[in-house]
């Protein structure tokens, strides 16, 4: 692990004086401004749940699992000649992971190579702005890479602002290209055969549409369409029928998706906001899902800000749900995963969010600093808790 | 009962954005200090990253609120 985050800090810093040294001299026609550091994140957090439905083991036993996350990224922009500005982003993200129910895939080891794992995932994007035509375009590509799956990503994106710079429509075509190694539970190796990769892709269109409505309040339309393709079955998630016969996973090959979602922001007084978040979900599975979320920023100085929050979920079960031993050998598709099932689920906590742009801590770069708190519970019975701090130089 | 439900809420989404456009007015940019505050932001918070993530495992639901619909990790 060592290695991995000095080879990730080696790399950036590469990156960094790389551009660094960009000469916007040569050409003494026009003056273009040199590249610099808009802003440098650090994210860290760390997930941790436990619930008694794993997937693995056919919809019961232990969901215990960690997740140490943390991301690292770079904004860097420049204008040209025609006076746009292009922003570069540099992002690197490394997940370590440990969890109870995949080490039952193997349960003869006493700690399999798929207890913990490492995913890594960096991605590079460029826009560029135009003021004075109004509009903004860009594109990135990204990569993720972890024991069993990988995955090469790539985006286009156009945004065109009214005149006014009070309404903004926007629209992200996504692809995902990825690969997942085949791994069967133990049990069942000898049966299904081993080894191979089978594909899994993915092909998002996003559409936004975002309005001021007056000085203080303004709100946003998202509307995602989704399709995926290839191996959309967990070949590790077991399934035990009526008969108690062990099967493996096994859904339809495609998937559409229509998520659609309404923020609307209002800032009340001069201390107050309402963060407000409503989404409405449909799928070609059977899911239907909504959720309704709000988050109260106080500001107890003007730089200084507490933010309760509070989320509510509720969706339907997938067709192809049905609990251990509820399967019967007439059915063409089945899962025991109970994060297709049937449930509610609650998210509450809170964000504290410090700002001066005189520096933290005798650090005159860092310019915010964040910590956040949430803890969720479904009614199935899994919980878990959540840990986020986040830096902000500039 | 279900129909109904999705039925109310599309209708209070559709019903909330035409009210808001129609009564919506031109905001000058000296106007603006309440929107341009960092907490009225029209999208996630950064640190909001990670439990986006562990909500697209969690939920078999995902997208709309800027973030992924899929791909990119052994999610669904």
């Amino acid at each position: 692990m060592k290695k991995i985050y000095l080879g990730v800090a080696f790399f950036y810093l590469s990156v960094l004086s790389a551009f660094a040294q960009t000469d916007s001299t040569q050409n003494s026609s026009y003056k273009t401004r040199k590249l610099k550091v808009d802003e440098v994140n650090f994210v860290s957090s760390y997930y941790h749940q436990n619930g008694d439905n794993s997937a693995v083991t056919g919809g019961i036993g232990t969901e215990k699992l960690s997740d140490f996350a943390n991301s690292f990224d770079v904004t860097l922009s420049k204008s040209d000649k025609y006076d746009r500005t292009h922003t570069f982003d540099f992002e690197l993200g490394v997940d370590h992971y440990t969890s109870a129910s995949s080490d039952k895939i193997d349960p003869t080891t006493i700690s399999s190579a798929s207890a913990a794992d490492t995913r890594i995932y960096p991605s590079a994007n460029w826009s560029m702005k135009d003021d004075k035509k109004h509009y903004t375009f860009g594109s990135g590509l990204s990569y993720s890479q972890e024991y069993d799956y990988s995955s090469i990503g790539g985006n286009i994106h156009f945004t065109k602002i009214s005149q006014d710079n009070n309404r903004e429509f926007g629209i992200k075509l996504m692809a995902f290209l990825d690969s997942w190694k085949v791994i069967y539970p133990i049990e069942l190796r000898q049966e299904l055969g081993s080894g191979g990769h089978k594909p899994r892709n993915s092909y998002n269109a996003s559409f936004s549409l975002s309005q001021i409505i007056n000085p203080r309040l303004q709100m946003a339309l998202l509307l995602d369409l989704g399709y995926q393709q290839g191996q959309l079955g967990t070949l590790y998630q077991r399934v035990y029928f009526q008969d108690n016969s062990v099967h493996v996973e096994n859904m339809p090959e495609t998937r559409f998706k229509l998520p659609i979602g309404l923020r609307l922001n209002y800032f009340a007084g001069d201390r107050f906001v309402i963060r407000s978040l409503f989404r409405y979900y449909t799928d070609d599975w059977g899911i239907k899902g909504s959720s309704a979320e709000i988050e109260t920023p106080f500001k107890v100085t003007p730089f200084l800000s507490l933010s309760p929050f509070y989320r509510f979920y509720t969706q339907t079960a997938a067709d192809q749900f049905a609990g251990y031993q509820a399967h019967n050998a007439q059915e063409n598709f089945y899962t025991s995963d109970y994060d297709l099932s049937k449930f509610t689920s609650n998210y509450a906590g809170v964000n504290f969010r410090f700002t001066s742009v005189d520096g933290i801590l005798g650090m005159k770069k860092l310019n915010t600093f964040e910590f956040r708190y949430g803890h969720y519970n479904r009614s199935n019975g899994l919980n878990s808790n959540n840990i986020t701090m986040a830096l902000k130089f500039k | 009962m279900k129909r109904i439900r999705k039925i109310a809420l599309l209708t209070l989404m559709s019903g909330l954005f035409a009210i808001s456009f129609s009564s919506c007015s031109s905001v000058k940019e000296y106007n603006k200090m309440y929107l341009n505050d960092s907490e009225m932001a029209l999208s996630a918070r950064q640190n909001q990253k990670s439990e986006m993530n562990f909500m697209l495992y969690r939920e078999g639901s995902s997208g709309g609120n800027g973030g992924k619909t899929g791909g990119g990790c052994g999610c669904n």
